[in-house]
C-alpha cells in the first residue's frame, strides 16, 4: 500500500504515476487515490476498505486480475469486482469516477453523482468521566448552535446524543450547518469543543480521554462509592480504621457498610452529610461538579460532619479517596477529634494504586447512528421492504465502510457503528445539511434473487458465485445497484 | 517499457473501465459485437501511454495558455488548448481546464477509427465525448442538487443534436473551482470545448467577497495546481435565496456570452439546488421542482 515517496519538506512527491504530484500531509493527490498521510504516501481508494475486510477475515474476491495487460482485453467480467462492486464508495473524496460508472435507470451515463446521503442521523457520544457534564436533557451546543443534548447517566459515562433531523434541518441554517460539520468531525474522529448549557465543556474525541474544562479525564470509575467499598474492604482491613469513598452518586463508608460489618470493623463516629440509602451508602454527599469522585468539592472534609464523640478517638486513622484514586487523602483524628491531613502509609498507597489499576481508561466513544431510507433500499431491489426484511433476517449484511454494524430492531434499517472502526475519513457531507456515509450491503447471490431484484443486472456477476458466495452492493445513486 | 493502465470491464461486463494516475474513463459503445471488442481494443491501446505522452509537456500544460500560438506538441496537448484559447485573452486559463475532455476526444476517436459503431461515450469522470448515429441517442443525467434527492434531472441528446461534448465543473469536482456553482454542466460540439466552457462558467457563479464562502490559494492545497495562488472556493455557507440567484445570474451572462460566440451549445447551472438553463431545452426537469429557464440567446 506504500510506494516509495520521496519527502520534500512537508509535502511528499508520489511516484505512482507520472504526473508526480507534491502533496500536502493530509491531502490527496489530483488522482484522489494516493494521500500523504502523516508523511507517508498511502492509497486511499477502496483497497483500504478490501484490507479491512481482508484483516477482519471477510471473504474477497478479486479487485483485478494479477499480471500486466498483454494488450488485449481478455479480463472476464468475473475476474473482477470494479470498486463499486468492492462494496462501498468513500464519500470523503470528490466525485470519482468509479462512483460515476454507477447506473441509474434510463440514463446511460451521469456527471455528477453523490453517494449515501443521511439526514436522519446522528452520533451517540458515550463520554467515560464521573465528572458532572450538565443536567439530563440540556443543551449541548458546538459553536454557540444547539447541536445535541444530553441524554441518561450510564455505569461511569455520560451519554449524550447529537444531531438528528430536527438539529440538522429542523433549526435555523447555521444550527444544521454546525450540527452537520460537528457530527462529520466527531465521525471523522476529530477532537470537537462541547458546551452544555448550566454544565462543563468537554472536548470529545473518538478513541481518546475526554476533557473537561480543561482537565484531561485519566480513568473511568472502578465503580460507585459503595461498590469500591466492597471491592477493597478486605484489603484495608487492619490498615486503616475508617474508609470513606467519595462519589458523586454513592458514597461509600467503610466502618457502616455490610463489608465493613462483615470483617468486623468498629463504629468510628463518622457523621456523612447527605442522605443516607442503606448503611454505609449516602446519596448526594455534595453537588455534581469536576471535583472528588464527580462531586464539586476539592476539600473532602467538607461533606463530614463532626465526629460521634461517643465512637471517635484520638489517633483514629481514616483514608479518603475517590472511586478513580485520582484523590486520596490521609487523615488522622486529633485530641479534639478534628481530622488533620498526614503523610499517607505506604499500605493505604498501595491501595489507592489499586483502584486505579482497576479503573479502565476513560474514553470517548462514538457511534454513528443512521437509518437507511427509502431510495437506498428502491435501489436494491424492485420491492424494497423485502431488503429490509432480508437485513432483519441476518441474509443481508450491513457494513459501514467495512465495519460491522448494529442494525436496531424494528422497522426501517437504522443502524449504529463505531466510527473508530472505520477508514479514517470515511464520512462527509452536502449542504443540505445531511451526513454523507458509506453503507454496503453484503447478501448471497441465491438471496438476492429471491429479494426481487433486478435479476437481469444481477446475470453477469452470477459467476462471482464462483469465487465467493457473497456479493457486495454499493449504495446506489437512486438507480439500479452497480 | 510504458506503465501499463488499469484495464478491465465493470461487473456488467459490458462497459470498459480504464485507469491510469488520475485519469478514470468509463467506455461503452453500441454496435456489432466484433467492432465493439475492436473499439474496446483500440481505445485500450491508445490509453496505454497517453498519461506517459501528457506529462512530458505538463509543466507547459500548467501554464496559463497563450491565446493564440500554442508549444505544444502531442495531439491531446493541442487539443487541450486549442480548447481553452478562445477564454485566455482576457482571463486565466490553462490548458488543464480541459485535459479531462481532451483524453475523452482522443480514446473516442480512436475507437471511431477502428471500427464502425452505432453509438458510444467515453466519459473521464464526467467529462463525456459521445458518438452518435442516424437515429440514436444519448440520455444524460445531471444531478440538480447534491443530496441526491428525488429526480436526477435528464437530459436527451438525439443524432441530430450538434452536441457531441458533455462536461461538467463546480466546486465539488476534482479539480478546484473559482467559483461557488455546485455544479456547471455545459453541452458542447466537443468534450474538451465543453470541459473548458464548464471550467469557465463555473468560475463564473460567484458572489465576489461574500463572506460565507471561505477560498484558500490552490496551491496551498495541492503545490503543484495549475491555478497557483489563486483563491479557490472551500466552502460555501449560508447563502440568501436572492444571493444563490445573483450568482446564478452571473454565470447564466458569462454562459451566455460564451453560447452567443457559439463556443457551446448549452448549459445548465446548479447551485444549492436552482437550476438555471442556459441556450438548450433539453433537460427535463421533474414538474415538483421547476428550474428557471434563461431565455435562448
Amino acid at each position: 500500500m506504500v510506494t516509495e515517496a520521496a519527502a520534500i519538506t512537508d509535502k511528499i512527491r508520489c511516484d505512482a504515476c507520472p504526473v508526480m504530484c507534491y502533496i500536502k500531509p493530509g491531502a490527496a493527490g489530483a488522482c484522489d487515490r494516493y494521500a500523504n498521510h502523516d508523511g507517508k504516501l498511502v492509497r486511499v481508494d477502496p483497497h483500504i476498505i478490501l484490507d479491512r475486510t481482508v484483516e477482519h477475515g471477510g471473504r474477497l474476491v478479486p479487485f483485478q486480475a494479477s499480471g500486466d495487460w498483454d494488450g488485449k482485453i481478455v479480463h472476464q467480467p468475473e475476474t473482477f469486482v470494479t470498486a463499486i462492486g468492492a462494496g462501498t464508495t468513500y464519500p470523503d473524496y470528490k466525485p470519482a469516477p468509479f462512483i460515476v460508472s454507477s447506473e441509474v435507470d434510463g440514463v446511460d451515463m451521469v456527471t455528477v453523482v453523490t453517494e449515501g446521503i443521511f439526514s436522519y442521523c446522528g452520533v451517540k457520544l458515550k463520554i467515560d468521566t464521573d465528572r458532572y457534564l450538565g443536567a439530563e436533557t440540556a443543551t449541548v451546543r458546538a459553536q454557540g448552535e444547539a447541536v445535541g443534548h444530553v441524554t441518561t447517566s450510564e455505569y461511569g459515562s455520560q451519554m449524550l446524543s447529537l444531531g438528528g433531523v430536527h438539529h440538522l434541518t429542523g433549526g435555523s441554517k447555521k444550527e444544521g450547518r454546525v450540527t452537520c460539520d460537528t457530527l462529520m468531525d466527531v465521525s471523522n474522529c476529530k477532537a470537537v469543543e462541547l458546551t452544555i448549557d448550566g454544565g462543563a465543556s468537554v472536548i470529545v474525541q473518538a478513541g481518546q480521554p475526554p476533557v473537561v474544562n480543561g482537565m484531561r479525564e485519566e480513568r473511568m470509575r472502578v465503580g460507585c462509592g459503595s461498590a469500591t467499598i466492597g471491592m477493597f474492604a478486605k484489603q484495608w482491613h487492619g490498615k486503616v480504621d475508617e474508609v470513606v469513598v467519595v462519589d458523586d452518586h454513592i458514597t461509600g463508608v467503610l466502618s457502616e457498610h455490610q463489608a465493613g460489618k462483615l470483617l468486623d470493623i468498629a463504629d468510628t463516629g463518622i457523621k456523612m452529610r447527605g442522605r443516607r440509602s442503606t448503611p454505609g451508602r449516602y446519596f448526594q454527599v455534595a453537588e455534581p461538579g469536576t471535583g472528588w469522585g464527580g462531586t464539586n468539592i476539592s476539600d473532602p472534609l467538607s461533606i463530614l460532619g463532626p465526629f460521634d464523640l461517643k465512637f471517635a478517638r484520638p489517633g483514629l486513622t481514616m483514608l479518603m479517596v475517590s472511586t478513580t484514586g485520582e484523590h486520596a487523602s490521609y487523615y488522622v483524628l486529633d485530641e479534639a477529634m478534628r481530622p488533620v491531613e498526614k503523610d499517607m502509609p505506604v499500605a493505604l498507597r498501595q491501595s489507592v494504586e489499586r483502584i486505579q489499576e482497576n479503573c479502565e481508561p476513560a474514553l470517548c466513544t462514538v457511534l454513528f447512528m443512521a437509518g437507511a431510507g427509502g431510495s437506498l433500499r428502491a435501489g436494491v431491489t424492485d420491492n424494497p421492504v423485502r431488503l429490509t426484511r432480508s437485513v432483519k433476517d441476518a441474509l443481508t449484511r450491513v457494513t459501514s465502510g467495512g465495519a460491522p454494524v448494529y442494525v436496531w430492531p424494528g422497522g426501517g434499517i437504522t443502524f449504529m457503528v463505531d466510527v473508530t472502526q472505520m477508514p479514517s475519513g470515511a464520512f462527509g457531507y452536502v449542504p443540505t445539511p445531511a451526513l454523507v456515509a458509506p453503507i454496503e450491503f453484503t447478501l448471497k447471490l441465491s438471496d438476492y434473487a429471491a429479494l426481487g431484484g433486478h435479476m437481469d443486472y444481477v446475470r453477469p456477476l452470477g459467476s462471482l458465485k464462483e469465487n465467493g458466495d457473497v456479493r457486495p452492493i454499493p449504495w446506489p445513486i437512486g438507480g439500479r445497484p452497480a | 517499457m510504458t506503465r501499463l493502465p488499469q484495464i478491465a470491464f465493470l461487473a456488467d461486463g459490458r462497459r470498459l473501465h480504464l485507469q491510469d494516475g488520475p485519469i478514470d474513463l468509463i467506455i461503452e459503445a453500441n454496435g456489432k459485437a466484433a467492432d465493439v471488442h475492436t473499439a474496446y481494443e483500440a481505445a485500450a491501446r491508445r490509453f496505454t501511454g497517453l498519461l506517459d505522452e501528457l506529462c512530458t509537456e505538463l509543466t507547459e500544460l500548467r501554464k496559463a495558455a497563450h491565446p493564440q500560438s500554442c508549444v505544444l506538441t502531442s495531439v491531446v496537448a493541442c487539443r487541450m488548448h486549442a480548447a481553452v484559447a478562445p477564454f485566455a485573452h482576457d482571463q486565466f486559463i490553462t490548458p488543464m481546464a480541459a485535459v479531462a475532455g481532451s483524453v475523452a476526444e482522443e480514446i473516442l476517436g480512436a475507437m471511431l477509427a477502428a471500427a464502425p459503431l452505432a453509438r458510444a461515450y467515453v466519459n473521464n469522470g464526467g467529462d463525456i465525448a459521445l458518438h452518435l448515429t442516424a437515429s440514436e441517442r444519448f440520455t444524460v443525467g445531471l444531478m440538480d442538487r447534491l443530496d441526491g434527492r428525488g429526480v436526477m434531472r435528464t437530459m436527451a441528446i438525439e443524432a441530430t443534436h450538434p452536441a457531441r461534448g458533455v462536461a461538467t465543473s463546480g466546486r465539488h469536482g476534482r479539480s478546484f473551482s473559482l467559483g461557488i456553482a455546485d455544479a456547471v454542466t455545459v453541452l458542447a460540439r466537443t468534450a474538451a470545448q465543453a470541459d473548458a466552457a464548464a471550467t469557465i462558467i463555473a468560475n463564473a457563479v460567484e458572489l465576489p467577497g461574500h463572506p460565507a464562502i471561505r477560498r484558500c490559494p490552490a496551491d496551498s492545497l495541492q503545490p503543484d495546481s495549475d491555478l497557483g495562488p489563486r483563491l479557490v472556493t472551500r466552502e460555501v455557507g449560508e447563502l440568501s435565496d436572492a444571493e444563490v440567484a445573483a450568482a446564478l445570474e452571473a454565470g447564466a451572462r458569462c454562459a451566455k456570452g460564451i453560447l452567443e460566440r457559439g463556443l457551446i451549445e448549452g448549459a445548465a447551472l446548479c447551485l444549492f439546488g436552482e437550476m438555471l438553463v442556459v441556450g438548450t431545452r433539453n433537460v427535463v426537469r421533474d414538474p415538483s421542482n421547476r428550474p428557471r429557464e434563461l431565455a435562448a440567446a
